[in-house]
């Protein structure tokens, strides 16, 4: 009995070793598996923010990051930053097209999936869907030619129509003002096609039960819309919102550079802080005042992140994004 | 009861005809750079952008394709970059969220971690663009068009979503049967995630045909430039033409040239192959986009 009960013990001793030796192999295998894309990853993101304290440096391409001497002040690039008069614009415009941004388009999104879900023809579902989605598959690129035919001083349909109807034509790539509702309308054209098949997805995962169950009831449509569907999807609208925030700094590049063709008279109302950044390098060569602004960019999201999701997790821990 | 339905009715042909003036909006403006390329170039400067069909006059596309180079060079690196950047990308990303996607394996939070972590924090341009033109001399290459795809994280936790939801008895069944993680990853976990891998292998692919930006930034040699840059470079050119025009400096060799109908042109050949990708695109998408995919 003695010996039979230690002869177990000794067998399950060595199962076990040579299970822990093989779930290490097969840890070993996880880790290989993974280590591509955690290589690509450390190469081109985790060294790129390490490379951030490139903003307090005076950067020559002669000598590199670590080469380069450190600005005396050490501030001086932010300085540039704080006194030029360009940072109150940019700022200005960055987070106001965001914040209208991310209502219109919480808004928008949500009200049209609802109505989506009213439609019960499958035939007319799909085609509203493919329509609503198709200018997603469009390049930034190929809107601002579409921008362009109805924009287009000389020739376009806007001014065309103005014409006919005997007001007044505008010549809009000259027109600061007009940029801010084009390029709101613009960014909810674009994308809402995206946002609206999201919500209307998590729609169907409903359990119909509980519409049953409200039809029993007597409840109405608007009811159940107000009780059942909307609050099912509370947390994608949180969620996707405080993503949205998290990204206030930053902009469609696309959007904002491409569609008013980097035209500088429109720079009032079309320059934020993505485009003040890529002409900072790329037109001016000035890279301690865009490595600057990237720096405060870069900082400032990241807090704006923690700080929206550390307040959601405070209202309800299920919806935080982490 | 019956004025119930027909109130009913009236509510849903509202709802319709909404939707259909919604589609509308959504179709037509892409329709006028059809117009555009469509019509003679002496009928556009005689009468502006045409609202309905003048004439189908084939002028432009003859034009492009009588000096072909341009546009199939163009083709030529568009393809290698949307497709041969996918194919790295499914390959990279699918074992990277298998890996992450396993519930018993210790370090998979500490990897999940270090990849979401750059969804929230980022170096930004300047860092990036030093190390891609200065450290690694990325300058004019097809890596530096590829690669700025490749880290997508977004997508690779939309595909552990999926992947989580494989019922977990099949890969224990397979690992007692003695398969190590490559066996299963191979035979099991990529053909059930097929729907998932189409959906971003064709999110991926759209990303790459649609991108201009690496271009812009490191792309200088003409032979280069993706489809999409192409483009944009046109777009600024023609402009600068036509303030020439207007300017009264270059008019009798500018009007020659079919400058705005080939513009237009252009943009359709450049947009034309992803619509073939459209129609497969529906089938798989709605599956791959729920609350789990958002919330990682």
């Amino acid at each position: 009995m003695l010996k039979s009960r230690t002869g177990a013990d000794s067998q399950t001793g060595t199962s076990l070793r040579k299970k822990g030796n093989a779930s290490r192999n097969q840890d070993f295998s996880l880790i290989l598996m993974a280590l591509p894309m955690m290589i690509f990853i450390t190469i081109f993101n985790y060294i790129p923010m390490g490379g951030m304290f490139v903003a307090f440096k005076d950067y020559s391409y002669r000598d590199g990051i670590l080469g380069s001497p450190f600005c005396d002040p050490i501030y001086k690039n932010f300085e540039f930053v704080f006194k030029s008069p360009d940072t109150w614009r940019i700022i200005r415009n960055t987070l106001g097209y965001n914040l209208v941004f991310i209502v219109s388009t919480l808004v928008i999104s949500v009200s049209i999936a609802l109505l989506l879900n009213e439609i019960k023809s499958r035939k007319a579902l799909k085609v509203y869907q493919t329509t609503m989605f198709f200018p997603s598959f469009l390049s930034w690129v190929v809107v601002s030619y579409i921008v362009y035919a109805f924009l287009n001083p000389r020739l376009g349909y806007l001014n065309a129509v103005a014409a006919k109807l005997g007001g007044e034509t505008l010549d809009w790539y000259n027109t600061p003002n007009a940029w801010i509702a084009i390029l709101i309308v613009l960014h909810i054209w674009k994308g809402i096609g995206m946002n609206v098949l999201m919500y209307y997805a998590s729609m169907l995962s409903i359990d119909s039960s509980y519409y049953e169950a409200a039809a029993i009831e007597g409840a109405t449509r608007l009811q159940m819309i107000r009780k059942i569907t909307l609050p099912f999807l509370y947390p994608m609208m949180i969620i996707l919102t405080i993503l949205a925030i998290g990204k206030i700094m930053n902009s469609d590049f696309g959007l904002f550079y491409q569609t008013p063709m980097n035209s500088k008279t429109l720079y009032e109302t079309t320059d934020v802080l993505d485009t003040y950044v890529y002409r900072a390098l790329m037109e001016n060569g000035n890279i301690g005042m865009s490595s600057a602004v990237g720096f405060l960019k870069s900082v400032i999201g990241f807090l704006l992140v923690m700080l929206t999701n550390g307040i959601v997790k405070k209202i309800n821990p299920d919806y935080a994004l982490y | 009861m019956v004025t119930n339905n027909k109130h009913e009715r009236i509510v849903k042909f509202f709802i319709h005809l909404f939707f259909i003036i919604l589609s509308l909006i959504f179709i037509i403006p892409m329709f006028s750079i059809i117009l555009i390329a469509l019509t003679s170039e002496q009928s556009i400067t005689a009468e502006g952008y045409p609202f309905f069909f003048r004439e189908l006059d084939w002028t432009a596309f003859k034009y492009i394709l009588d000096n072909p180079k341009t546009i199939l060079d163009s083709y030529k690196v568009t393809i290698i970059i949307s497709f041969g950047g996918t194919f790295l990308y499914l390959i990279m990303a699918s074992m990277a969220a298998y890996v992450i996607s396993r519930k018993n394996f210790r370090y998979a939070g500490k990897i999940t971690l270090f990849f979401f972590f750059t969804m929230l924090f980022s170096g930004g341009l300047v860092p990036s663009y030093i190390l891609y033109t200065n450290v690694l001399h990325l300058k004019n290459t097809y890596a530096a068009m590829i690669f700025p795809l490749l880290g997508n994280v977004w997508y690779m936790m939309m595909l552990k979503t999926f992947m989580k939801e494989i019922p977990n008895e099949i890969i224990e069944s397979a690992r007692i049967d003695g398969a190590g993680h490559w066996t299963i990853y191979a035979r099991f976990i990529l053909p059930l995630s097929k729907p998932a891998l189409a959906t971003i292998g064709l999110l991926h692919l759209l990303d790459g045909w649609n991108s201009w930006n690496p271009a812009m930034l490191y792309i200088s040699d003409r032979h280069k430039y993706p489809l999409q840059y192409l483009l944009q470079v046109m777009l600024r050119n023609i402009m600068e033409i036509m303030k020439d025009m207007q300017n009264n400096t270059v008019l009798g060799s500018a009007a020659n040239i079919p400058s705005e109908s080939v513009r237009m042109a252009m943009c359709i050949l450049a947009v034309g192959p992803m619509l073939f990708i459209f129609p497969f695109f529906q089938k798989y998408f709605t599956r791959g986009l729920t609350v789990g995919a958002v919330k990682g």
